[in-house]
C-alpha cells in the first residue's frame, strides 16, 4: 500500500493491513465520498436510541480508542443519565486532537474517513438526543476538509474547533475547556465532562476512532465486527508503530494478534531485536521483553501490566533506553500544561536527572531520587501527564533489564553518541498534504 | 469528609500541613496533595476546615458535596 508523505518535520507513516482476519476495512487508497460510505450499509438502519446503541457497544466491546480504553457504553448511559436528571440537552465531541506525536490514526480517519466518523458522532448526538456536536481537531488543513464534509448529515451539524496542537490539549477536560472558555488545559476531576462539561453540559467526548468503530458496528452490524478479533475483543484496531530509526506505520489488526508477531511483519521485531518497546505511546511506558509476545487489546494487554493506550507502539532499535526516557521526560516537561507546581517541578527534575544519567554525570542521589519520585508522584497533578512520565521512570528501572544501572557504572556509547530530535522527539510522525486529487 | 487539593491552584504556601499535618503531604516542591485519597478522618476535619479557609490559593476543596 502507499506511503502517505510526511510533513517535513515528521516521518512517513506508511498504511499496513495485517495479512489475514480484518474483515471490513477501516483504510482506504483515497478520501471516500459520502456515497461510497453509504453504498457500505445494511439496508434500512435508522439512528438507535440510548439504550440500543449502548447495547450494541456492549455487545461488540467497544472501547475508547483515545487512551483511557473506557467502555463506550457506560460512558454513553452515563451522560443520558446525567443530562436526563438534570433536563438538558447534552452535547457530544468527536476527540481528534491526536496529541500523541507518535499517532496518526485519528488524522488518517479524519481525512480518509470523514464520514464515517461523523456518522458515528450522529448516531452518538440521536441517541443522547444532543442539540450540539462538536469535532475537535489540532491540524488547520484538517479542519477545512473536515468542514468540507459537513453536508448531508442527518442531525446537528457539527461546529469544527481547532486546537492549537499542544499535547495536553487533547486530554478531555482540556477540549471541553477549549471549546467552552478557549483555554486547551486540562481541569481537575470531579466534575468529568459526563457531569460538566462544554457550556457546563453533561457531554460525551469520544475519540475520533471510537466513533468511527461505533458507526461500524451500527452500519455495518455486530457479526461483521465479531468476524475479526476475539471472543473477549472482537474486531480490529488502528495502531501506530515507530521505530526511533525507519519506517512508521499505521497498521489495521485484528484484537488478539501478538505484538511480536506484529513487529515481525512490519519489519522492526529483529534485526537487530530491539532494545526496547513502549505500548501506550508517551503514556504506557516500557514493555519487559518478556511480555513482547502480548496479545494486542485492551483487557490482554492490562492483563499483562501494560496498555494498549491510544494504539501508539515505540520500538527502539538504534538507541538507548535511558536516552529515549531522557527524550519523552523532556518532553513532558516542555509540553505539559504549566498549571500544577508539581508536574512542572517534577518532570523537570525527571528529565535533568535522566540526562545527567544519559551523560554518566549522574548525582550519587538521582538513583533514589528517581524511584522515589516515580512511586511518590502519580496522582498529584490536575491530568494524568505527570503519572505519565512517572511511568515512563518507574519501568525504566524495572523492565529494561538494568539499563539504568549500567549507566551509573560506564558510559553508554549509545547515548554519547547522541541523535537529532525533530522538532522535540524522533518520534513524530504525521500526514502530508494530500495530492490535488485527494481534496 | 473527602477532600481533594487542585494542582493547578496550589502555589505551595504549605499552610495546610500546619493545620491539619496527617492531612496533607507535601512533595520535594512543597505542594500539597491530600493524604489518603483525600479521606479525612474525624480527629482531622477542624484541622482541615480551618486549611480549606486560610489557603492562599483556593486550591483546597470538598468533593463529597459536590
Amino acid at each position: 500500500m502507499k506511503t502517505i508523505e510526511a510533513r517535513p518535520t515528521t516521518r512517513a507513516v506508511r498504511l499496513r493491513r495485517w495479512p489475514a482476519g480484518t474483515g471490513d476495512s477501516l483504510l482506504r487508497e483515497r478520501p471516500e465520498s459520502l456515497a461510497d460510505y453509504r453504498a457500505s450499509w445494511r439496508p434500512d438502519i435508522g439512528f438507535p436510541a440510548l439504550e440500543q446503541l449502548a447495547d450494541l457497544c456492549d455487545r461488540v466491546g467497544l472501547r475508547g480508542r483515545g487512551g483511557a480504553g473506557f467502555p463506550l457504553a457506560t460512558k454513553l448511559r452515563a451522560v443520558g443519565m446525567r443530562a436526563r436528571a438534570a433536563g438538558v440537552a447534552p452535547v457530544v465531541v468527536a476527540n481528534g486532537d491526536e496529541g500523541e506525536p507518535a499517532s496518526a490514526k485519528d488524522r488518517y480517519l479524519l481525512r480518509y474517513r470523514p464520514h464515517l466518523v461523523l456518522d458515528g458522532l450522529t448516531i452518538a448526538a440521536h441517541a443522547l438526543e444532543a442539540q450540539r456536536a462538536v469535532v475537535y481537531l489540532a491540524d488547520d488543513e484538517l479542519a477545512a476538509a473536515v468542514r468540507g464534509r459537513l453536508g448531508g448529515l442527518d442531525g446537528p451539524v457539527p461546529n469544527v474547533v481547532l486546537a492549537p496542537g499542544r499535547y495536553v490539549a487533547g486530554e478531555e477536560t482540556a477540549a471541553v475547556r477549549m471549546i467552552s472558555e478557549g483555554v486547551p488545559k486540562p481541569t481537575a476531576k470531579p466534575p468529568r465532562p459526563h457531569e460538566r462539561g462544554v457550556d457546563g453540559r453533561p457531554t460525551l467526548v469520544a475519540n475520533v476512532e471510537t466513533l468511527a468503530h461505533l458507526a461500524r458496528a451500527v452500519r455495518l452490524g455486530p457479526d461483521v465486527i465479531a468476524a475479526a478479533g476475539t471472543t473477549d475483543e472482537p474486531g480490529v484496531t488502528l495502531l501506530t508503530v515507530v521505530p526511533d530509526v525507519g519506517e512508521a506505520c499505521l497498521v489495521e489488526v485484528p484484537f488478539g494478534v501478538r505484538l511480536s508477531e506484529l513487529l515481525r511483519f512490519l519489519g522492526v521485531g529483529t534485526e537487530p531485536a530491539p532494545a526496547a518497546v513502549l505500548t501506550g505511546g508517551f503514556f504506557g511506558g516500557f514493555l519487559p521483553r518478556s511480555r513482547w509476545d502480548v496479545p494486542i487489546g485492551h483487557t490482554s494487554m492490562r492483563a499483562a501490566d501494560a496498555a494498549l493506550g491510544c494504539g501508539s507502539i515505540l520500538v527502539i532499535r538504534d538507541g538507548c533506553p535511558v536516552d529515549v526516557a531522557h527524550e519523552l521526560l523532556d518532553y513532558f516537561a516542555e509540553e505539559n500544561a504549566r498549571q500544577c507546581g508539581v508536574c512542572i517541578n517534577g518532570t523537570r527534575a525527571m528529565a535533568d536527572a535522566l540526562g545527567r544519567v544519559a551523560a554518566h554525570q549522574a548525582e550519587v542521589e538521582d538513583p533514589d531520587r528517581l524511584r522515589r519520585w516515580s512511586e511518590t508522584l502519580p496522582g498529584r497533578g490536575d491530568c494524568a501527564l505527570l503519572d505519565a512520565a512517572c511511568r515512563i521512570v518507574s519501568t525504566l528501572f524495572a523492565h529494561t533489564d538494568g539499563a539504568l544501572q549500567r549507566h551509573l557504572d560506564q558510559p553508554c556509547a549509545t547515548c554519547a553518541r547522541g541523535h537529532e530530535r525533530r522538532p522535540r522527539t524522533r518520534f513524530a510522525v504525521g500526514l502530508a498534504r494530500p495530492s490535488e486529487g485527494e481534496r | 469528609m473527602r477532600i481533594q487539593v487542585e494542582g493547578a491552584r496550589c502555589q505551595a504556601y504549605g499552610l495546610c500541613v500546619e493545620h491539619a499535618p496527617a492531612a496533607f503531604q507535601l512533595d520535594d516542591w512543597g505542594y500539597a496533595t491530600a493524604a489518603d485519597d483525600g479521606l479525612v478522618t474525624a480527629p482531622d476535619v477542624p484541622g482541615v476546615e480551618k486549611a480549606i479557609a486560610e489557603c492562599p490559593a483556593q486550591a483546597i476543596r470538598r468533593i463529597d458535596s459536590d
